[in-house]
């Protein structure tokens, strides 16, 4: 074994030994290059998330059914954006710039979250968004705000407060639509239909098919698993459908004394690849707008980019 | 019309005209240029929208018929509608976009100013919390203009193009009719007139700024004041509306 090697070792012993005290991993300290590479993806991936989630609320926006609905829902897209713009930072502190990311998003190459390829068909779609999606989101947030990696870690302790907000909201538009008018009921069914299966299915396949899931165990990226938190979530989730009373459905969902748990039905996982893949509703279209979006806009930032240059030159010329 | 009719109908057009300019900001969710623009076009939605409802919530307030916001945002045909014939014109490209904003946030924060010496005390209120966010808007729109206008040559032609597309409908923010007048005399409203020279001193300096040109007063559109609007309206009205109108019973 060379010098190099050994060297490697010591260091990489160092960081482990560092994750297992739940010290934090800062951006300038040494960290194995798969664990940066783990974080890009995960970390670009949450980014996305957020941005693509724009487009199905916001498919709503300009049709909120009251102004203080339209002000919550446009406050709400808001801080998802600011949540994507605060992650592309701290995803920026691991060696990528903004723009790579982006590439890599427009390219295909890196995912976002695929219940955004699901369509929002009615207004319940955005109570069930924000009680569903959103609930999920935290559920597995929560456990991220122990994540191994600092700036990460800080993110999703930020993120999860503005979360709970959102899922609150969500929550509350469902209870309206429930207790309104039988289309209304018909509407908040309909959502809870469609949107339930693609939410459990946001936490990622079964913990014996995940492919990334015992390394990011073991560098404390990942805090629980899969299951487990997909487990947290229904069973969180179902007593509040009750509240609600809509059917979640499944018929095989029965509260298991014995395990403390609710059982669920299996996933269409077929469908879960099948989305993955491309053929969601709105694979094409979502991921089309944001390159419209960023090559429709590249004249702007061009020209803003020009105008700062020109400003530089004229102080530069004062100044001589 | 009556005094009360008068007063219902000059927060009407307040309250519509931040109304209907926040709708449009709201159809650029998700597509803006950049992040940063998503999240300032949405903010500045936001307070529009803010803005509309207070504006809109005093004037069923006055008019006494028991109309409250979204009575007035979702139940108005477009000839009911008070907004100002520039705010109703489409997003275009984010040269249009920002024109339309700056020409607006440059009258408005100059109005609101008015405004919040109104002898009407919640008038005043409202305008006096407005301005405050006027006054970032304005700063946001006026630093788009000089850096698209004294940008590449691509964004000054665009932003050219922007300025001289809606040259014609700016003269009508400046309109007095009998309402403005009975509201400059009751020391109620703006005198809207009076403030052509500050603004144009104002927009003159940030056109110049830009390398922009002041296109000539060659056209002018005008009607929102009597509800004579373009036909740009109806399909704001018609997606805006949508869900109230179709499910009139339901509570949201």
């Amino acid at each position: 074994m060379g010098v190099v090697d050994r060297e490697f070792e010591k260091l990489e012993a160092a960081f482990q030994a560092k994750v297992e005290a739940e010290q934090r991993i800062e951006p300038k300290d040494w960290m194995p290059e798969k664990y940066r590479q783990t974080l890009i993806r995960q970390m670009s991936q949450h980014a996305h998330s957020e941005v693509v989630g724009m487009l199905p609320e916001g498919n709503w926006l300009t049709r909120a059914p009251s102004l203080k609905r339209k002000a919550i829902l446009m406050a709400k897209i808001q801080d998802e954006g600011g949540h994507g713009l605060y992650l592309y930072s701290a995803t920026e502190t691991l060696g990528i710039s903004r723009d790579q990311m982006f590439d890599q998003l427009h390219s295909g190459k890196a995912k976002y979250s695929s219940i955004f390829n699901y369509p929002t068909l009615n207004w319940a779609d955005i109570g069930a968004i924000g009680w569903l999606v959103d609930g999920a989101a935290i559920t597995n947030q929560i456990a991220l705000c122990r994540c191994s990696y600092g700036p990460y870690a800080r993110a999703m302790i930020r993120i999860c407060k503005e979360e709970s907000f959102h899922q609150r909201q969500g929550y509350e538009i469902m209870m309206t639509m429930a207790q309104g008018t039988e289309e209304q009921r018909d509407m908040a069914q309909d959502a809870l239909n469609r949107w339930w299966w693609p939410t459990l299915m946001m936490f990622g396949p079964n913990d014996s098919n995940s492919a990334h899931s015992a390394q990011s165990m073991q560098w404390k990226i990942k805090r629980q698993s899969n299951d487990e938190l997909r487990q947290k979530f229904v069973d969180a989730t179902v007593p509040q459908a009750e509240f609600l009373n809509l059917r979640i459905p499944d018929d095989q969902l029965k509260w298991n004394e014995d395990r403390g748990h609710y059982d669920f039905g299996e996933i269409d996982w077929e469908e879960f690849r099948n989305v993955v893949k491309g053929n969601g509703l709105c694979n094409r279209e979502r991921l089309q707008a944001r390159v419209d979006a960023h090559e429709g806009g590249r004249w702007v930032r061009e020209a803003a980019l020009a105008h700062a240059r020109k400003q530089e030159a004229r102080k530069a010329a004062a100044a001589a | 019309m009556t005094d009360k009719d008068m007063l219902f109908d000059y927060l009407l057009r307040l309250g519509d005209n931040s109304l209907i300019l926040g709708q449009r900001l709201a159809e650029w969710c998700g597509h803006a240029p950049m992040l940063e623009e998503d999240l300032a076009l949405t903010n500045i939605g936001l307070d529009l929208l803010g803005q509309a409802r207070m504006f809109l919530s005093y004037a069923g307030e006055v008019e006494g018929n028991g109309r409250d916001e979204d009575r007035l945002a979702y139940f108005r045909d477009t000839k009911d509608w008070r907004n100002l014939l520039l705010l109703e014109q489409p997003n275009g490209d984010f040269a249009m976009t920002m024109a339309r904003q700056f020409f607006f946030d440059s009258f408005q924060y100059l109005q609101f100013e008015a405004l919040s010496n109104s002898t009407d005390e919640r008038l005043a209120g409202i305008a006096a919390k407005s301005l405050k966010e006027t006054t970032y808007h304005r700063r946001h729109s006026t630093d788009w203009i000089i850096r698209l206008g004294d940008g590449t040559d691509e964004s000054h032609e665009r932003m050219q193009r922007a300025i001289e597309a809606l040259w014609g409908y700016l003269p009508e923010m400046f309109d007095m009719d009998a309402v403005d007048e009975a509201m400059v005399v009751d020391g109620i409203g703006a005198d809207v007139a009076a403030l052509r020279p500050e603004w144009d001193e104002y927009v003159n300096g940030v056109l110049t700024e830009a390398t922009l040109t002041r296109p000539e007063d060659s056209w002018s559109v005008r009607g929102s004041r009597e509800g004579k609007h373009s036909e740009h309206l109806g399909y704001i009205l018609a997606e805006m509306q949508f869900l109230p109108r179709a499910y009139p019973d339901a509570k949201w």
